[in-house]
């Protein structure tokens, strides 16, 4: 469980994150939505200690993250496993060296081990036969499933997502969702994944947390998007005309 | 502003130093280092230094106007120049073009690409993993190229002197070793060393605070090189005073 208090942030004097509280869950896809522009990734960052809040605090498994030291940093860090909008794959490195690499820094592993666990990872992914492909080969979606498959190839207790299905197709977007969150429930990990497509709200929203200019407008479940009684949740759920359809039925 | 930018250096040149990986993941890296540097710029350094020896000879043979100075002293201006100036500092110039501007982009593309961000995300100190096998490549491959350089820097000069003319090739190997100072050639070797830190440093610290996209990079490169090439002058003259100076 990752549990973050009174997080503000700002930049330049504009005030990004106001004060943001919450609670993610272990075993279930936790949801950090809302539009362009609002801070949900420097919310995401503050919460990997990518940035550091101005004020508030994260506790991981009540670990206060914030003002550990740089020994219990390391350790809560070497739980982590991100994916990040990009993919952030290493350009100088193959498809299996991108994914081996925690195991080279982290683990000491034989070799013969580590190429088990990357084989295992890509195949969870869907991926096989593209080991020793190069980051510039690879579609947008295969690139989103090699960072997912770097990101759980040292079975991470904390799963963060940036925006996993930017700029894919539907049907690949719909795969990445699914495989989010079959893993994050095998795995039992505390995953959050920081989207704005409803896709993954309805897919796997199964805790949301609604950022609006900076602050946390709202709280719930996918179950509960139909009736949020917040004029900005509800404007941002019902943009487009599908779903305003499904809401009138 | 300037003085912000020299506290953040030294700053990033602490954490070069702290929360460090195993010892066997920085020799693998350097290694890698050392063949990217080594070898990428071996061509270039071996071009320069052979047509700066030629045009030292040809320039100083010109000059060398009064009969009663001895031919083998333009060997011996050529062997000084090359090995005091032209070898460790106008090759670290070249160095700073080549292989700074290309730690400085490197950087700069993993920075705004979210790679370093994904190495922090790791637990990996990314400015220990990332930098210190360049600055340890590097002060292990430039005084190596510096030595090439100076050779190369001579036997452009014998070739152009003897095929056309300006100076035997007796005269030529004897100015070569006339009034040799080992000194000098221990001179270069710590200023090559000092040059190579400069660079690297100065170079990956300018790639790895890149902040925006594809413009920034270049614009982290050109400022790559034009602040090492200013440390380098600025290091250049501060040695001369320090190691030879009155």
């Amino acid at each position: 469980m990752i549990e973050i208090k009174n997080i503000s942030k700002s930049f330049n004097g504009k005030e990004v994150l106001k004060d943001i509280s919450g609670v993610f869950h272990k075993g279930m896809p936790n949801l950090i939505i809302g539009a362009s522009g609002t801070g949900k990734s420097v919310l995401l960052k503050c919460i990997v200690g990518l940035i550091k809040p101005d004020s508030g605090k994260v506790y991981y498994d009540g670990r206060n993250f914030t003002d550990a030291d740089i020994n219990l940093k390391t350790e809560i860090r070497r739980e982590i496993g991100m994916l990040f909008q990009g993919g952030a794959l290493f350009d100088s490195k193959n498809v299996e060296e991108n994914v081996r690499f925690p195991l080279d820094i982290l683990t000491d592993m034989t070799p013969a081990e580590k190429l088990d666990r990357v084989n295992f990872a890509l195949h969870r992914v869907g991926l096989e036969n593209v080991n020793k492909k190069m980051p510039s080969e690879l579609s947008g979606g295969m690139k989103k499933r090699v960072g997912i498959a770097r990101a759980i190839v040292n079975n991470p207790r904390y799963l963060f997502c940036d925006e996993p299905n930017s700029g894919l197709d539907p049907q690949t977007a719909i795969r990445i969702d699914d495989l989010i969150g079959d893993l994050t429930q095998e795995y039992s990990m505390t995953t959050i994944v920081v989207t704005h497509d409803m896709n993954s709200v309805l897919g796997i929203g199964e805790n949301i947390l609604f950022i609006y200019q900076g602050q946390k407008l709202w709280e719930g479940s996918n179950k509960d998007i139909m009736n949020s009684g917040v004029k900005d949740f509800d404007d941002f759920v019902f943009a487009n005309k599908v779903m305003s359809k499904i809401r009138e039925k | 502003m300037l003085i912000k930018s020299i506290g953040r250096y030294f700053i990033f040149l602490g954490a070069l130093f702290t929360n460090r990986e195993k010892f066997v993941t920085y020799y693998k890296l350097v290694l890698e280092e050392c063949v990217l540097i080594g070898i990428g710029s071996i061509f270039l350094v071996v071009l320069v230094s052979t047509f700066m020896g030629a045009v030292t000879t040809v320039q100083t043979a010109y000059n060398m106007v009064s009969p009663l100075i001895p031919d083998y002293v333009i060997a011996q201006v050529v062997r000084e120049m090359t090995v005091l100036e032209l070898a460790p500092t106008v090759i670290a110039i070249i160095y700073a073009g080549k292989v700074g501007s290309s730690m400085a982009s490197g950087l700069g593309t993993m920075r705004i690409t979210e790679q370093i961000d994904a190495l922090e995300v790791m637990g990996i100190n990314s400015i220990s993993y990332l930098v210190l096998p360049k600055i340890v490549a590097s002060m292990l491959m430039y005084p190596l190229l510096v030595i090439v350089a100076g050779v190369c820097s001579l036997v452009g000069g014998y070739l152009v002197g003897t095929v056309g003319n300006y100076i035997t090739p007796t005269d030529y190997v004897y100015g070569i070793r006339f009034v040799f100072q080992e000194f000098s050639v221990f001179f270069a070797l710590i200023k090559s060393v000092v040059f190579a830190f400069l660079v690297s440093s100065i170079s990956s610290y300018k790639g790895y605070y890149t902040r925006g996209g594809a413009l920034e990079v270049g614009v982290a490169s050109t400022e790559a090189v034009t602040s090492s090439v200013i440390a380098i002058l600025i290091a250049d003259y501060l040695l001369a005073q320090l190691l030879v100076g009155g």
